[in-house]
């Protein structure tokens, strides 16, 4: 009953969203308040009935309801309980129903939190939210049915996927799901802005917080997937440019750009009608991940055209939304009220400069995803756009992003002095010099380009630094003032200076981890001894156990580093009963804080030797703490409720007319 | 009935959470017009802004530039207002109930009608754990099965579990798991006749009848703990025809009978498949006739009896090269390949015999004795003569 009582809730969460697709938004083009006030408490009901329904799928998997097709399918009576409820979105189904209860989620957060929005832009945000809504709970009822029912149920489902069963796999998707779908806020603010016709200071105020809690999921849950990758399928990669990965990227770049657009609109008012284009952009971009992910269409154009209802479906929804908002931009924006001037060296100015260039970043990706695809699907074709490509186009487009990075916070509003700022930032240089210098002496002979890596990661991460210390005065006045002075600064500034930090430092981790690491393929027998960096690796020889659902053959190895600390590590192999599949269980030792090492049991050959993957990866956790480095950025910024106008700089208010030629904003 | 009580109220919050604000929207009168939310922004901004002055953070200067931008900003949103309509106009009046027999009449018809074409609200939960704890008698084989196997996986000594699974495994025609039941068994308790005969028999059926190196050690087993077995001596004198030694296998037969009494009701089968046996004896000795048969299962035997020479000879045949297709496959021992040698002799196949003779070397190329073996019957085929 509980099953069925899931299913009928989901039906129910349609039914609302339908009304809410219709109701609010009818109301707000005639002005009649009380239909208006419909809006919030059915976002909050919708929300309601597919949470229930969600907690009914994960009641069912909990308990190994095998008459529920899906749990059939994907779930094991043997399965540890976390991967039970983690199966719940290890498959299609499920994964498309966490999608629908997160964009409930999203709309129920405006209506409660939105109680000061002005009436008639949060009934059209919430239609707008509904219409996506009612599209996507149509795709999981109609093609994806997680509530499928078996008449005569199997008594052992079929089990997860192996791969997936993991911890990181149990967090991942729900994070990249609350980036994904937080967008969708950003997205109906835009068009609710478009239907109306005219952009409202409370527009600016709203979108930034939302596209950057979006921004944060989207980034944490991006760093969770690649450090899965790096740790489970045995590589030792961790990022692969897989369509996959770029489906999540692209959203990232546009909401990265819209967060930063966002600034100027908020403080400036200008750059308006470009931020609602990125906004637009961004979820389109989700939704664009979601049908590459979702349709099948990845693994083969082909197997796609074969079994076309969901990918088409899907196809449809996306057609359907990018099209309509943007023939809706297309329309409306000419009509916009145009933003406040700036000259090219500004804050603004730099804030442009980014999103050109995360924008250019973000179609490169695009087409290096897409292309493939559409060859595919013209000629029967199948090539691959890999990592090549990927770094003769998407790295260039980065290198002079990031050279900006730290000069845009010193730039001032409306028209900056890029004079003063070189001088402000003429230690940070001097000392990425330095450290360029250093790098260089240290690994001559080495690749050529990783020192000027090095050098540019320092240059962001002493940027970011020096920003503020120049804003709290740290050098010049007495450390109590500086202190007082650090204490009072917005909130949002400390979340940049970490989003920056957080940048260089992954860069830093990339340079390092793609030049210097150490690796070793190599077949060992029991008894053999291998040298790998500084540290000697002596294999013991392989053992079986037995886990809760599958057998595992361990490999174990005493490691010796240069001081003669011996330590264990011991990598695996899974083979899940179920599902004859392996799994590679990777053994790794974090060096240093930052440094890992890392090995990877491969096949066992005939003689009785084991395939090894022994690799030493230099500062390669720095990668992901960047991220979440950013991510924290991204949160304390997001404390800052702070009703943020940026004034310019009141001696220059006073020399008006400026000196420079000021540039529309549009 | 409960489940339809339960939709019914679910349904009922739906469309309160649409009728609820409407009603009280409704009610709220004239003048519920609020002030433009841009105006409300910026003076939320110039408190802000006051604040922060107050507190120091912002400069003099900086905060009077600020305070002019927010207050041109007011300025312009101010001329703006938004226009909303009278709540107490007949138009407004006639929207809200248009409003209420949508939340009243189509919502529970979309969902209703929406889960009836998709639901099964006849189907009830069926959570693994009580289901394997419901009264036996209700459950069907293989939910008893099922509950035996849980029971095992999480107890996997339990040999009284092993035994029971066994036989079952045997009736649902899953021999290959009925042989590791019972080899399990017989691991954790030690050999019984029961166990290893139906290890032997289990083995044999896995095998589609053909008594292999296991199942005969299984037999032999069975016979050390029960000496005066008939099954497994059965099993062991049918071994021995379908390894080609007819004779052997007569004589097995003849012993069998020979302990017999007429009261045993096996003793008209062991007849049967004695006068089959030495049936297939007379005719192997006589010249040009059919050869041995390789591996005949005890059901081609018979079906071999019945046929004309033709179709007993196209059966041969056939049995030959699937001999020859499972050892191409999987290879086998030296049994096998003597016997595929020995029949393809004597279906006229010499070359074919001489090549299977080649890939027996290779394959038995670590075992002295096969080799042999293999060199007697090379010299045998030197002399011309069907063995």
């Amino acid at each position: 009953m509980i099953v069925e009582l899931g299913h009928y809730a989901l039906v129910l969460a349609l039914a609302l969203a339908l009304v809410q697709a219709v109701v609010p938004i009818w109301g707000a083009r005639i002005g009649d308040a009380a239909l208006m006030a419909t809006a919030g408490p059915t976002a909050a009901g919708q929300f309601l009935f597919v949470a229930l329904s969600f907690a009914a799928l994960t009641w069912a998997h909990v308990v190994s309801d095998f008459s529920v097709a899906n749990v059939f399918e994907n779930s094991h009576s043997l399965k540890p309980m976390i991967y039970k409820i983690s199966g719940v979105w290890g498959n299609h189904e499920g994964s498309m129903l966490l999608w629908v209860t997160i964009l409930a989620l999203f709309g129920a957060l405006v209506a409660v939190f939105g109680r000061n929005l002005p009436p008639i832009l949060k009934a059209d945000v919430l239609g707008v939210q509904a219409w996506v809504a009612a599209a996507f709970y149509l795709f999981v009822l109609v093609t994806s049915n997680p509530f499928a029912r078996l008449v005569s149920p199997p008594l052992e489902g079929r089990d997860l996927n192996p791969v997936l069963q993991d911890p990181g796999l149990a967090i991942h998707p729900p994070l990249l799901y609350l980036g994904y779908v937080g967008f969708s806020i950003a997205f109906s603010f835009a068009v609710a802005a478009l239907i109306e016709g005219r952009i409202d200071a409370a527009w600016a105020r709203w979108v930034r917080p939302w596209t950057l809690a979006a921004w944060v999921f989207l980034t944490l849950g991006i760093a969770m997937g690649s450090y899965w990758a790096y740790y489970e399928l045995g590589w030792g990669g961790w990022w692969f440019w897989d369509p996959v990965e770029n489906a999540s990227l692209m959203p990232w770049l546009a909401g990265t750009a819209l967060l930063h657009s966002a600034i100027v609109m908020e403080k400036r008012d200008a750059l308006k009608i470009w931020t609602i284009l990125l906004a637009v952009l961004a979820f389109s971009l989700s939704l664009l991940g979601t049908f590459l992910v979702r349709s099948g269409v990845l693994t083969s154009v082909h197997a796609f055209a074969s079994d076309p209802t969901r990918g088409v479906f899907i196809l449809a929804i996306l057609v359907a939304f990018i099209g309509g908002s943007l023939t809706l931009f297309a329309i409306r924006a000419p009509g916009l009220t145009k933003g406040g001037l700036f000259a090219p060296i500004s804050r603004e100015g730099a804030l442009v400069f980014n999103n050109l260039f995360l924008t250019s970043a973000c179609a490169a990706v695009f087409f290096g995803t897409l292309y493939p695809l559409m060859l595919e699907a013209a000629t029967g074709a199948k090539i691959s756009v890999g990592a090549p490509f990927f770094d003769a186009t998407f790295g260039p487009l980065m290198v002079p992003l990031l050279i900006a990075v730290p000069i845009g916070p010193f730039l001032a509003w409306k028209r900056g002095d890029l004079l003063a700022v070189a001088q402000r930032l003429a230690a940070v240089l001097a000392l990425a010099m330095a450290g360029f210098a250093v790098t260089w002496w240290a690994t001559r002979g080495g690749p050529v380009l990783a020192p000027l890596g090095v050098g540019l990661a320092l240059w962001l991460v002493l940027g970011a630094l020096a920003e503020v210390a120049f804003r709290v005065h740290l050098f010049s006045e007495a450390p109590r003032n500086a202190l007082r002075r650090a204490v009072g600064l917005p909130r949002s500034a400390w979340g940049t200076m970490f989003a920056h930090l957080g940048l260089g430092l992954t860069l830093l981790g990339i340079v390092a981890e793609s030049n210097w690491r150490i690796e070793s393929i190599l077949v060992m027998k029991p008894g053999d001894t291998v040298q790998v960096g500084r540290f000697s690796l002596a294999f013991d020889g392989v053992v079986m156990r037995r886990g809760p659902n599958f057998d595992e053959a361990v490999a174990g190895f005493a490691v010796r580093d240069g001081g003669g600390r011996p330590f264990r590590m011991e990598p695996s192999k899974r083979t899940f009963r179920a599902r004859p599949m392996p799994t590679t269980e990777t053994a790794i030792a974090t060096y240093d804080g930052f440094s890992q090492l890392y090995l990877s049991l491969g096949d066992t050959q005939a003689d009785g030797g084991v395939a090894m993957r022994i690799y030493w990866k230099p500062l390669v956790l720095l990668i992901w703490l960047g991220c979440v480095a950013m991510a924290l950025g991204g949160c304390i910024s997001l404390t800052d409720r702070r009703l943020r106008i940026g004034a310019p700089r009141p001696h220059r208010v006073a020399a008006e007319p400026p000196a420079g030629d000021p540039q529309p904003a549009e | 009935m409960l489940i339809w009580a339960l939709f019914a109220a679910m349904t009922a919050l739906a469309a309160l959470i649409v009728l609820v604000p409407l009603a009280r929207r409704g009610r709220a009168g004239v003048g519920a017009a609020t002030e433009s939310g841009d105006a409300s922004v910026y003076r939320d901004q110039l408190a802000e802004l006051d604040r922060d002055l107050a507190e120091g953070r912002v400069g003099d200067g900086e905060g009077e530039a600020a305070r002019a931008e927010i207050a041109r900003r007011l300025l312009r949103a101010a001329r703006r207002s938004d226009m909303l309509g009278d709540p107490a106009s007949a138009a407004a009046r006639l929207r809200r109930r248009a409003v209420a027999a949508i939340a009243v009449i189509v919502l529970p018809l979309v969902a209703v009608g929406g889960y009836l074409a998709l639901g099964r609200p006849d189907v009830p939960d069926r959570p693994l754990a009580s289901r394997l704890a419901a009264r036996p008698e209700g459950q069907s084989i293989d939910e008893l099965v099922a509950r035996v196997e849980a029971h095992l996986a999480a107890e996997p000594n339990d040999a009284r579990g092993w035994d029971v699974l066994g036989p079952i495994y045997m009736r649902l025609n899953r021999p290959a798991d009925a042989a590791e039941a019972f080899r399990t068994a017989i691991r954790l308790a030690g050999a019984t006749e029961l166990r290893q005969n139906g290890l032997g028999e289990a083995l044999t059926a896995a095998a589609d009848g053909d008594v292999g190196p296991e199942a005969k050690a299984a037999f032999e087993a069975s016979l050390t703990v029960a000496p005066a077995g008939v099954l497994p001596r059965m099993y062991l004198a049918l071994e021995r025809a379908q390894a080609g030694r007819l004779d052997e296998s007569a004589e097995l037969w003849r012993r069998l009978i020979a302990a017999g009494t007429e009261a045993d009701a096996w003793l008209p089968v062991a007849r049967a498949e004695l006068a089959k046996v030495e049936a297939a004896a007379r005719e192997a000795a006589a010249p040009g006739a059919a050869p041995p048969s390789p591996a005949p299962t005890p059901a081609e035997v018979e079906a071999a009896s019945r046929m004309t020479a033709a179709e007993r000879a196209g059966m041969i045949e056939a049995m030959v090269a699937r001999l020859d297709e499972r050892l191409k496959r999987d290879g086998g021992g030296i049994d096998d390949w003597e016997r595929l040698i020995r029949s393809q002799r004597t279906l006229g196949q010499r070359d074919a015999a001489a090549a299977t003779l080649v890939r027996a070397r290779a394959a038995l190329a670590a075992d002295p004795a096969a080799q042999t073996r293999l060199d007697a019957l090379a010299a045998g085929d030197g002399e011309g003569k069907a063995p």
